[in-house]
Parts: C-alpha cells; sequence; structure tokens
C-alpha cells in the first residue's frame, strides 16, 4: 500500500493539469523512494499512525457558510503543547467529495482535522489543497494519507517546499518536541495550479486563483462559488502581525487587485474564522504601506538596514500579536526588496 | 599577488573550519581552537592581534532577524584610517570563515572610514573585524551573533526574480551630511544582483546543491585611483551590497568592477557631482 499511496499515484481530476512535469517527476520519486524506505518498521509505525488518526480527537471546526467549516488554530509560534496548530484550516463538503484546505503544522494537527471532517460527513476527503508552502499550512498533509486523495496548489509551492523542507521539519521537530512532531513528513503536491482551475465537488466547485508573488511566491486563493467564501491563507493575517516572505510590492499590490472584486466573506490564514473583506484588508495595507513607506524614506536618505529595523512602522506594534517575533524580518526582507527600486 | 593569497586563505579557512566542523560537543576551548587555526591560516602564525583598543568599531546586532542578510558595520576614526592597509571580515563558525578583505588604495581618503555589507550567519557566532596598519599590527573587534542558517537558506524569495536579474548593478551616492559639508570623505553604496550561492542550497528540481557561485573580487575606484578591492567569499549575502566611504576632491567618477567565480565581470560607473 505504501507505494501507491495518494502521494505517488495518480490524479483523481481531469479539470486540474499536471503541469510542469519535469519538476514533479523527482520529487513525487523522491516520495516514493522515501515511503519505499520506509517499508520496515518505520512503515509500520505509519501505518498505525494512519489507524490512530480515526480515533485521534477532532479539533473544532465551526460552520461559516453551508458547507463550509473552519478550525481556527491558535496565534502562536509552533510549541509541543499546540502541536503545531497555530493557523486556520477548513474543509468544504460537497455531495460527491470534501476538500480540505490546509493541515495544520504537524502530522497531530492533520489527524484532528481530519477527524472533524469525519464528525461532519461520510463524503470520502478527494483534495487536500495547501494554501502556500509554510510549515504551519503544510505539514499536516501525511494525515491524509490513507484518503485518496489528491493534493493540490500553486505550480511554484513543490520547489519552494524542496527547497525549505529539510529546515522545516528540522526546525517543527525542535520546537514541538518528539511527541508533537510524531508522524509529520512532508507531502507534495501531485496537482499544480498554474494560473487558475477549479474543482468539483458535486453541487459546488472551488475556484482556484494562483497568485503572483505576495505573501510567498506561491499563494493560492481557494473561493467556494455556492457560498462565496473565500479561503485567503496567508495573504490575510489578522490580529497575528503578517509575515512577509515574497514580496512587500507584490503583497500591496495583490491586496488592492483582490480588493476591486472582493469575496462576500473570507477566512484568514491567521486569525478569526470569518471576517469581511473590508475588515480583513484594511490592517493589512495599513501595515505594508506603513513598512514600505518608510523602508523607503530610510533608503532615500541613506539609512541602513539596522537602522530601518529599529524604526520602521514602530506604530504597528500595538496592533498586533507576536509582533516582536516577525516584525524586524519583515523589516529586513523589505529593506532588501525595495533598494533595488 | 593578493588575490592569489586570499583565495589560499579562504580555501586554507574553509578546510580547517570543516575540520572541527565534525566536533559534535561545542566547548569553549574548542572555539578557542577554532580561532586560533582560522587566526594562524588568515594572518599567519604568531602574530599578535589587539583586540577592543578603540581602533575600529564593529556594529552587528546581537540577534540577527534574518540569518542570510546580517548587517555588519565596521567604523575606523579619522586618526587611524590613513594608516589603514587592510580590513577582513570574520564569522568565525561559518564553513568558510573569512567573508570578505578589504584593501584599500588612495581614494580611501583621510576622514572617518566606514564599510557597511551584508554576511551570511549559519550558526551562532563571533563576528571578527580585524584591521591591518602599515606597521603590520592587527587590531580587532568582536561581536557575537544570533543567527542560524543563514549558509543554507533558498536563495531570494521569489526565486524566479533572483535568476532573472543577475548581474544588475545599482552603485549609489549619498548626498553629504549637513555637518559634514567639509569632511574629507562622502560616502556611497554599490549593489550587485548575484545569488552568491553558497554551495549549501539545494536546487528545487533536481534536488542537488547548486554548486558555489559568488562574487569573488569587486574594485572601486574614483577617478583612476583604487577606493578599495574586496575579496569575498560565499559568507558574503546575496546581492553583494557595500556600503563604503571614499575621499572627495579625487577628479573623475566613481567606478565599480566585480567579478564572480564563473569569471564573469560586472561594471558601473557614476558621477559624483561637487567630490
Amino acid at each position: 500500500m505504501f507505494d501507491d499511496g495518494p502521494a505517488c499515484g495518480k490524479s483523481n481530476s481531469t479539470l486540474l493539469q499536471r503541469k510542469h512535469l519535469n519538476a514533479a517527476h523527482p520529487t513525487r520519486r523522491t516520495a516514493c523512494l522515501g515511503l519505499l524506505f520506509m517499508g520496515g518498521s518505520a512503515g509500520f509505525a505509519r501505518y498505525f499512525g494512519g489507524l490512530q488518526a480515526r480515533e485521534t480527537e477532532a479539533a473544532n471546526s465551526i460552520e461559516i457558510a453551508d458547507g463550509v467549516f473552519v478550525h481556527q488554530g491558535q496565534i502562536a509560534d509552533q510549541a509541543p503543547e499546540n502541536h503545531g496548530d497555530i493557523s486556520n484550516a477548513g474543509f468544504v463538503i460537497g455531495t460527491d467529495a470534501v476538500a480540505v484546505i490546509d493541515t495544520g503544522g504537524s502530522y497531530l494537527a492533520g489527524a484532528a482535522l481530519r477527524a472533524a471532517v469525519a464528525e461532519r460527513t461520510k463524503n470520502p476527503i478527494k483534495y487536500v489543497i495547501n494554501t502556500h508552502m509554510h510549515p504551519d499550512h503544510v505539514l499536516g498533509n501525511a494525515a491524509f494519507k490513507a484518503d485518496a486523495a489528491a493534493f493540490v496548489a500553486h505550480h511554484k509551492m513543490p520547489r519552494a517546499l524542496t527547497a525549505r523542507s529539510e529546515r522545516y521539519l528540522r526546525v517543527a521537530s525542535e520546537m514541538l518536541g518528539a511527541e508533537a512532531f510524531a508522524g509529520t513528513q512532508i507531502v507534495l503536491p501531485d496537482q499544480l495550479v498554474e494560473t487558475s482551475s477549479s474543482i468539483d465537488l458535486g453541487g459546488r466547485s472551488l475556484q482556484l486563483s494562483a497568485q503572483n508573488t505576495a505573501h510567498t511566491d506561491n499563494d493560492l486563493i481557494v473561493t467556494d462559488d455556492k457560498t462565496g467564501v473565500a479561503f485567503m491563507g496567508d495573504l490575510i493575517f489578522s490580529g497575528h502581525v503578517p509575515s512577509l516572505d515574497g514580496s512587500i510590492k507584490g503583497w500591496i499590490e495583490t491586496l488592492e487587485k483582490i480588493g476591486n472584486s472582493p469575496a462576500q466573506k473570507i477566512v484568514p490564514g491567521h486569525g478569526p474564522a470569518a471576517l469581511s473583506w473590508p475588515e480583513a484588508s484594511m490592517p493589512m495595507l495599513r501595515y505594508l504601506n506603513a513598512v514600505a513607506n518608510d523602508v523607503r524614506a530610510i533608503i532615500k536618505r541613506g539609512g541602513t538596514i539596522s537602522e530601518a529595523v529599529d524604526t520602521a512602522a514602530g506604530g504597528e506594534a500595538s496592533q498586533w500579536q507576536l509582533f516582536e517575533d516577525f516584525h524586524k524580518r519583515n523589516v529586513s526582507a523589505a529593506f532588501a526588496e525595495l533598494e533595488w527600486e | 599577488m593578493a588575490n592569489r593569497f586570499w583565495t589560499l586563505a579562504l580555501v586554507a579557512a574553509l578546510g580547517s573550519a570543516l575540520f572541527v566542523w565534525q566536533s559534535p560537543i561545542a566547548k569553549a576551548d574548542e572555539d578557542a581552537e577554532l580561532w586560533q587555526s582560522i587566526r594562524n591560516d588568515v594572518f599567519g602564525e604568531n602574530r599578535q592581534i589587539a583586540e577592543g583598543d578603540g581602533k575600529l568599531a564593529l556594529d552587528a546586532p546581537y540577534r540577527a532577524e534574518d540569518a542570510a542578510i546580517v548587517p555588519i558595520t565596521v567604523t575606523i576614526p579619522g586618526g587611524i584610517a590613513a594608516k589603514v592597509r587592510k580590513l577582513t571580515l570574520i564569522v568565525e563558525k561559518n564553513p568558510a570563515p573569512v567573508v570578505a578583505a578589504f584593501t584599500f588604495g588612495e581614494a580611501a581618503g583621510l576622514g572617518e572610514r566606514k564599510i557597511s555589507t551584508r554576511v551570511r550567519v549559519d550558526m551562532y557566532s563571533n563576528v571578527r573585524a580585524v584591521i591591518e596598519l602599515d606597521d603590520g599590527s592587527l587590531h580587532m573587534q568582536t561581536k557575537y551573533v544570533k543567527a542560524a542558517g543563514g549558509c543554507s537558506a533558498p536563495a531570494l524569495k521569489d526565486m524566479d526574480a533572483a535568476l532573472a536579474n543577475i548581474g544588475k548593478m545599482k552603485l549609489r551616492p549619498f548626498a553629504s551630511k549637513p555637518e559634514g559639508a567639509s569632511s574629507p570623505t562622502a560616502e556611497a553604496q554599490v549593489m550587485v544582483r548575484h545569488p552568491n550561492y553558497s554551495g549549501m542550497q539545494m536546487n528545487q528540481v533536481t534536488g542537488l546543491y547548486i554548486p558555489a557561485k559568488f562574487v569573488e573580487h569587486m574594485e572601486v575606484r574614483k577617478g583612476d585611483k583604487v577606493v578599495f578591492n574586496m575579496d569575498g567569499g560565499i559568507s558574503l549575502s546575496e546581492n553583494p551590497n557595500i556600503q563604503f566611504t571614499y575621499a572627495v576632491g579625487i577628479e573623475g567618477p566613481l567606478s565599480v568592477s566585480a567579478r564572480d567565480t564563473d569569471g564573469k565581470v560586472f561594471t558601473t560607473s557614476a558621477d559624483v557631482t561637487g567630490s
């Protein structure tokens, strides 16, 4: 069963095209080889890990619209006590199939989400969609390997995740500890979205829209056509300070563009389960513009990156949680980007 | 000659650092041993290095926000600057500890001298700046920097942009500060778009490590006079970025020529009005 699991198996969807075959092949092959090597005791443990998933206590989920459920992660850094459950995840139930959107930051977090789905429906999970490559959104993927699900993401996501996978796993293992990290591994997507595509869940379909570089270089927005709910991934942070791992200019442009025809209701990557577009986008744009404007002014007068890190957008500190953990790094990244303007 | 020396020094330092790298437990005396071996390789055996004697100042963050771009600034006071031949930046625990060596020329000027750049820090490490004066004496400042993973961090956040812009340069003279209107030096910044592959980053498609490829030499001139020559290694951040001072009053433009390990040469120049 291990060499025929979903990570190596065939695509279930005809609507999604498998792009970049050359890029996808080696990584998929690596995943398969990895599984084959696991054929001994580790594979056995993984099999039981899969069985235990059904007995894992279900994550809380709330129905924010008809058939659209959100599990709200904690606003925190990954730690043993939250087993990496630090980002929002969700699932959408159709008459034929269920799509899961993001999987949390560990196998355990993914398994709890999978149990939450089982509480709500008997329909099979056929799609696991990752909104981008960050560990708190993808490290739960392995919990869904027992489902015959397709793993779906932006076409640049496998490249970004592969480049960082070793570090993500090492850091997660250190910060979560052995117990909370157990079973966690990288599962790369096997269906890639070039610009846009849709998947049919029966009675409703999800529109997948690949974005230009913004929060990361592989942000994907998932919109349910039946209710108009859009899962924004980390294009929207609420409460939790944004973290920049793509392009500050691109992020501002992307949010402004989305603002021309926003969704009815959106699900942020971090923060409340659901928000209106104005309440989601206004603080984001205020923060990103404050950083960009202050950094540009410092660059213009020949200031240094250290000076920018200490002063730029300092007024935002009281507006966000985890500000100290991410803000200075955001400023560093913004500086390195904007000095090339 | 100088180039060859520094290439050898980089290779030697890399070799000795890797040797110590294998040691599973980092102990204080092993750290001392590591520094001892690096200083012998880079400066020669039995050279005295005076530490903290006020001949230079080193600014580096205690806790770096991004290990792949840790800002470092060295300032040498006016009275000392005229005697400085060379500045060497070292990140002690990096796989290639020598970040860069700057050899100063006539156009470096006599006023306060400043070099700011960005470095990769692979694990918690001492960062050291060592200057050599024209009497052969060595002087050092050390800062401990908490940062990790800088050498293996993937190149640029937007990977396509990283590849599309190799070789693009920017040279920017800064307007002299009001209080420094009569200062004998002015400040400028040179930037080169280059991934400065460390050899420790993985190719996302093949899963293989990308061979090291970096800006190994840079020469900055004012007119026909040298401001500095820099020999760099993989511990210099991607998109090498150097903010520096130069002497005012020398005819001609500021010009920069940079060369990477593939032998590609990148050049740019800028007219500097009023200096």
